[in-house]
């Protein structure tokens, strides 16, 4: 909301000084976003007379003007052909600027001296609607009263300061200059200047005009308002209101309509105006619109509308769409003769979601959105009708339609001084606080507080410590510290995703964070099978685009978007890693179930075993009992053999692998990527018992290594198992040191060799025990087909 | 051989004096003190000596030795500490040359910012609670006060899922959860992912995080709020932190209040990045609204509260005078590794 301080002068006697004025009023709840001075940018220009005009020597198109400028006169040339002798004109002379940053110079044009400018509207930053009289395209010849020498932004009005508002959606009485006004006397405790509007009727009878109005669809309209104007002169407005209206940023048009305009930003009521041969039979109906009905609204948009759109209607059709905006033919024009105003109070809700539904959000449905009170009808009704007297303009016929289903009854609150300064923490003298909620113009009759009717935000006791609070100022509050005890506590699960953070940054991972929704062609991408239940995702109906319309049933297609916006930037590794969620469908009543996973990529210096060295690292510092890798080939998004699965004793935790080169290839990277994925409740509920301390060992140890040959295809860790078997309590540890394939190794077979530690915790193991020992692991792997090489 | 034994210590002496490293000393040594040596070979012959002689030459022999062996301890520890010190000189190494790499990963640097915040909360006695993304209507809006066509909702656009579920565009439903399983006292943050249907640019993202703060308990009073985040503020941004309160609308809290803080910068006369203000908003505060409170069976009357919410990316864009707000949903390894 744009506030003229010309304007507001007119309610409040405020000396203005801007930055104070934005200070003040935002600390008592009307935040100032921003402030500026009309013409700021022009300064220089003055009042000047066209004294001859001569023909340029060397230019056909060029004239030279002598120019009085009061004390002086200047030569200027200029191209403009629309000037004459004794033209007033504003002149910017040497040194002056003008909107846009423009500066004007002294200079030659064409060999001819030329020691300023002659300005049109537009380089004043103006426009036709601001002066009517004047030509678009040529020198501003100025009509109004002046002296030579004056400065042109004084004679023309542009010294308006406005400050511009940040309203916010509970305080639409502030959506006008009134509103604003009382903001201001209360601010500063200073009297708010009220003004009564007078209507002068001619006369006649407005039944006679309106022989039918009616609210069909009263649960939509609270009340509607209605007088006619007749014998109407349209004309440009005067220019007091322009002004106001061009410092307001409305754009003047016609008297008429400015009329409403200037209502709507005075009173907040938004107005209407139809012309009244375009009233079919005289009758107005308030009604839900008919299935199949249509209006061509004033913006020249076809508008289809439904049951669920509030419309004015005349006898055969919709003229307006109420609140939204008014019909095309039914509005104001040259040969307009006589008006029909009409100030209403439609339903918030329902204005905002016709507005919403035909995308037009106008000065007027914002206000009526936010609920505008019935009360406020009358008085913008009976300004409208000052007006037009005032202007001149027309001559209001005698009588007022006013149809009103609300109730007129004031909201009454106990005041309780006690609670409020317990509320709020202060120690505010009850006495004060009558004289602030009378200063913001609410009824103070002993305890109980009347609101006034263009508060609607006012209906609890809690509304009326804010109102007390941000006049006394919130900076008068003291600052205290909370009673009582607190906890300020980790969950252990919250203590869990710690831990995993920081083992994968200290495992040298990179945190990242990805968009919860993709798209689901992701899918395609990473090969789900079509049938795959990672396709049953959870969609979104008003999406930004495709890109983001499903939420992620798998962090997969996250990471692998962001490893190759990495490999496309030419990075030369990346090691990622995330907590992501997952967002798994439970169907269309019930909310998903969100599943946290720890998702961890890279490509570049990088391979299968060192993703896994980094998860096993993980699993102990998370206490979880050794995990199983299980090789898997089943998946579609990794590769067949080189993928992993893995256990935590007997539940699945997640998958490592390899991504399949398809998948790679889908997303344009060209390098192994490895990618891990694992569930982290599935984790959490793995976790070992907590570690006890462990007697440090008294005895010696005994190693031992086994050399094997044995089958390409037997996983090391069978042959680990089987040591295990074999050997039994005794063993310490185990460590597998060579893997060799090649010259004097058969096709087909690989040579694994294993060193382990034998210890007892009850003494010092024999020879012989340690030889059972190894020859029962032995006996284990040749069960495994192995052949012992040493 | 009292001559005999002064011509050992006599060539013993001139011998030792030109030794020059270890190897030439212990020949020396075995020439002169070992079983076949010097010294040894005339003690030998003091089987042929006078009872009278015996301890006379004994003695001067045994002084000798000591002498010799004084001479060759001496000459071996200098020779030890010489190896020694050419030893710490061939190992000299360059101390300016880097240092082997360790490839510790990053934190990302909204992460960074937000356990910073967590931190300071949980110092303050705040618990961390957690609640669904994809959120019921009415724990996101209308247990909020927000019911449906409210203005409210216009500020913030929402994805929906259905007429009754959507992405949450705050984390204040997790506020509402809380309230509504575990009785007063209550002191939480809400950390979290909201979203709102905002197309990507520099300044806004679909989704973002907040962090949202609820405290309820008898007596709660706006002064608690006040003093509770303008704590957190000089917690966060240090002690010469200066913190205003200035008037807002929100539905679900009343009074209701945006705290700023004095630009940083210009220390309040205004410039270019407080917008000339002086003061940069970061969080909005208020009273708990009583019907809020009542929405989630807690009594107005017998309890109030305050709740309060920020942004986190907003403030790590100010933090790290990073200027555009997508660089934290693309992940560019070399954007990760400058925090």
């Amino acid at each position: 909301m744009d506030l003229s301080i010309k304007w507001l002068k007119e309610f409040v006697d405020i000396d203005y000084k801007a930055r104070d004025f934005a200070e003040a009023l935002t600390m008592s709840g009307s935040k100032v976003e921003g402030y500026t001075t009309e013409g700021a940018e022009i300064s220089g220009v003055v009042i000047g007379k066209i004294n001859s005009i001569d023909k340029h020597p060397n230019a056909e198109k060029l004239v030279i003007c002598q120019v009085d400028i009061g004390d002086k006169v200047l030569q200027i040339v200029t191209g403009a052909t629309n000037l004459k002798v004794g033209d007033i004109v504003p002149v910017a002379t040497d040194g002056s600027t003008l909107p846009g940053g423009i500066k004007i110079k002294k200079g030659k044009l064409r060999g001819e001296e030329s020691f300023g400018m002659l300005c049109s509207l537009g380089e004043l930053g103006l426009t036709l609607g601001d002066f009517p009289y004047a030509i678009e395209d040529g020198i501003f010849v100025i009509e109004e009263e002046c002296e030579l020498g004056q400065d042109a932004k004084e004679v023309l009005g542009i010294n308006d300061d406005i400050v511009e508002f940040e309203i916010t959606s509970n305080r639409p009485d502030c959506l006008s200059v009134r509103g604003l006004a009382r903001e201001v006397a209360s601010t500063y405790n200073l009297p708010f200047k009220d003004h009564t509007p007078v209507v002068t009727e001619c006369g006649g009878d407005v039944k006679d005009y309106l022989k039918s109005v009616k609210v069909d669809a009263t649960d939509l309209c609270y009340r509607y308002m209605a007088r006619v104007v007749k014998n109407i002169k349209i004309a440009p407005s005067p220019r007091w209101l322009r002004e106001r209206l061009r410092a307001s940023g409305v754009r003047p048009i016609n008297n008429m309509v400015d009329i409403t305009n200037y209502v709507m930003l005075e009173y907040g009521q938004p107005m209407h105006a139809f012309d009244y041969k375009h009233v079919a039979g005289g009758e107005i109906c308030v009604r839900r619109a008919n299935e199949g009905e249509s209006i061509t609204t004033l913006d020249g948009g076809e508008r289809e509308l439904t049951t669920n759109n509030l419309c004015i209607a005349d006898r055969d059709k919709p003229i307006a769409v109420a609140g939204v905006m008014g019909g095309e033919y039914s509005g104001i024009f040259d040969d307009t003769d006589t008006v029909v105003f009409e100030s209403a109070c439609f339903n918030g809700a329902s204005v905002r979601t016709t507005a919403k539904y035909f995308g037009m959000r106008t000065d007027s449905s914002a206000r009526f959105e936010k609920g505008l009170p019935p009360q406020l009808c009358q008085a913008a009704l009976d300004r409208a009708c000052e007006l037009v007297t005032l202007l001149g303009a027309g001559e209001v016929v005698s009588g007022v339609i006013d149809i009103k289903h609300f109730e007129d009854k004031p909201v009454t609150i106990t005041l309780d001084a006690d609670w409020t300064n317990k509320f709020l923490g202060t120690d505010i003298p009850e006495a004060e606080m009558k004289e602030i909620l009378c200063r913001l113009g609410f009824e103070v009759k002993g305890n109980d507080i009347v609101a006034p009717y263009y508060r609607i935000d006012i209906e609890h006791k809690a509304d009326i410590a804010e109102e007390i609070a941000r006049i006394w100022g919130y900076n008068s509050i003291p600052e205290t510290a909370i009673k009582g005890k607190a906890n300020g506590k980790v969950t252990d699960e919250q203590k869990f995703v710690r831990t995993i953070n920081d083992v994968m940054l200290a495992a040298g991972y990179s945190q990242i964070n990805t968009y919860s929704f993709m798209s689901p062609k992701e899918y395609d991408l990473i090969c789900a099978p079509e049938n795959s239940e990672l396709r049953n995702s959870v969609t979104i109906t008003n999406p930004l685009g495709e890109d983001t319309s499903v939420m992620r049933t798998t962090a997969l297609p996250s990471m692998m978007e962001t490893l190759a916006l990495n490999f496309n930037r030419r990075n030369q590794s990346a090691k990622l890693f995330e907590i992501a969620t997952e967002y798994i469908n439970l169907g269309i009543d019930n909310l998903p179930d969100e599943q946290k996973v720890l998702i961890a990529g890279a490509y570049g210096n990088t391979d299968f075993f060192e993703v896994k060295g980094a998860l096993e690292m993980l699993f102990k510092v998370l206490n979880l009992p050794e995990a199983d890798f299980v090789a898997t080939n089943d998946e579609a998004s990794y590769h067949p053999g080189r993928t992993a699965k893995i256990f935590a004793g007997k539940t699945e935790i997640g998958i490592l692998g390899e991504i399949h080169p398809t998948v790679a290839e889908n997303y344009n990277i060209d390098e192994k990527v490895y990618v891990a994925k694992l569930n982290v409740a599935a984790m959490y509920k793995a976790v070992g018992e907590e570690k006890m301390y462990h007697q440090l060992p008294k005895f010696p140890a005994v190693t031992r290594d086994l050399s094997m040959l044995c089958d390409e295809a037997l996983p090391v860790a069978d042959i680990k198992k089987a040591i295990a078997t074999g050997v039994g309590d005794i063993l310490e540890s185990i460590e597998l040191f060579d893997v060799y394939r090649g010259s004097q190794i058969p096709e087909g077979k690989k040579s694994v060799a294993y060193s382990f530690t034998l210890r007892s915790e009850s003494g010092t193991l024999s020879e012989k025990q340690c030889t059972k020992a190894v020859n029962k692991a032995i006996a284990e792997l040749e069960k495994l087909g192995a052949e012992i090489r040493s | 051989m009292k001559e005999q034994l002064k011509n050992v210590a006599i060539s013993a002496q001139q011998a030792l004096e030109s030794v020059k490293d270890q190897q030439e000393l212990e020949a020396l040594r075995v020439r002169f003190l070992g079983k076949k040596g010097e010294l040894t070979a005339i003690l030998k012959q003091m089987g042929s000596l006078s009872p009278e002689e015996r301890p006379v030459i004994g003695q001067l022999a045994n002084e000798t030795r000591a002498q010799i062996e004084a001479v060759i301890a001496e000459k071996s520890a200098q020779f030890k500490s010489a190896t020694a010190s050419e030893k710490l000189r061939k190992e000299t190494i360059d101390v300016t040359m880097p240092g082997s790499k360790k490839a510790m990963g990053k934190k990302h640097p909204l992460n960074l910012v937000l356990d910073e915040i967590k931190e300071i909360f949980l110092g303050m006695g705040f618990d961390v609670a957690e609640g669904p993304e994809v959120e019921l209507d009415y724990y996101n809006f209308e247990a909020l006060n927000i019911p449906k066509d409210h203005p409210a909702r216009d500020t913030q656009d929402t994805f929906y899922i259905t007429d009754n579920i959507l992405l949450r565009t705050q984390t204040s439903p997790v506020q509402v959860r809380t309230m509504e399983k575990q009785k007063p006292p209550i002191r939480v943050i809400s950390p979290g992912r909201v979203f709102r249907s905002d197309a990507v640019d520099a300044t806004h993202s679909p989704v973002f995080h907040q962090i949202e703060g609820l405290v309820v308990d008898k007596g709660v009073t706006m002064g608690d709020l006040k003093g509770t985040l303008a704590d957190f503020a000089k917690r966060l941004y240090g002690e010469d932190a200066v913190v205003r309160f200035r008037p807002h609308h929100f539905p679900f809290t009343e009074p209701s209040a945006e705290m700023d803080t004095m630009c940083f910068n210009c220390g309040g006369k205004g410039c270019r990045l407080c917008k000339g203000e002086g003061w940069i908003e970061i969080l909005g505060c208020g009273m708990v609204h009583p019907k809020v409170l009542a929405n989630c069976g807690i009594d107005p009357e017998e309890y109030s509260g305050f709740a309060f919410g920020m942004g986190l990316e907003r403030l790590v864009m100010r933090r790290f005078n990073i200027d555009d707000l997508r660089l934290f949903y693309e992940n560019d390894q070399r954007f990760l590794d400058q925090f």
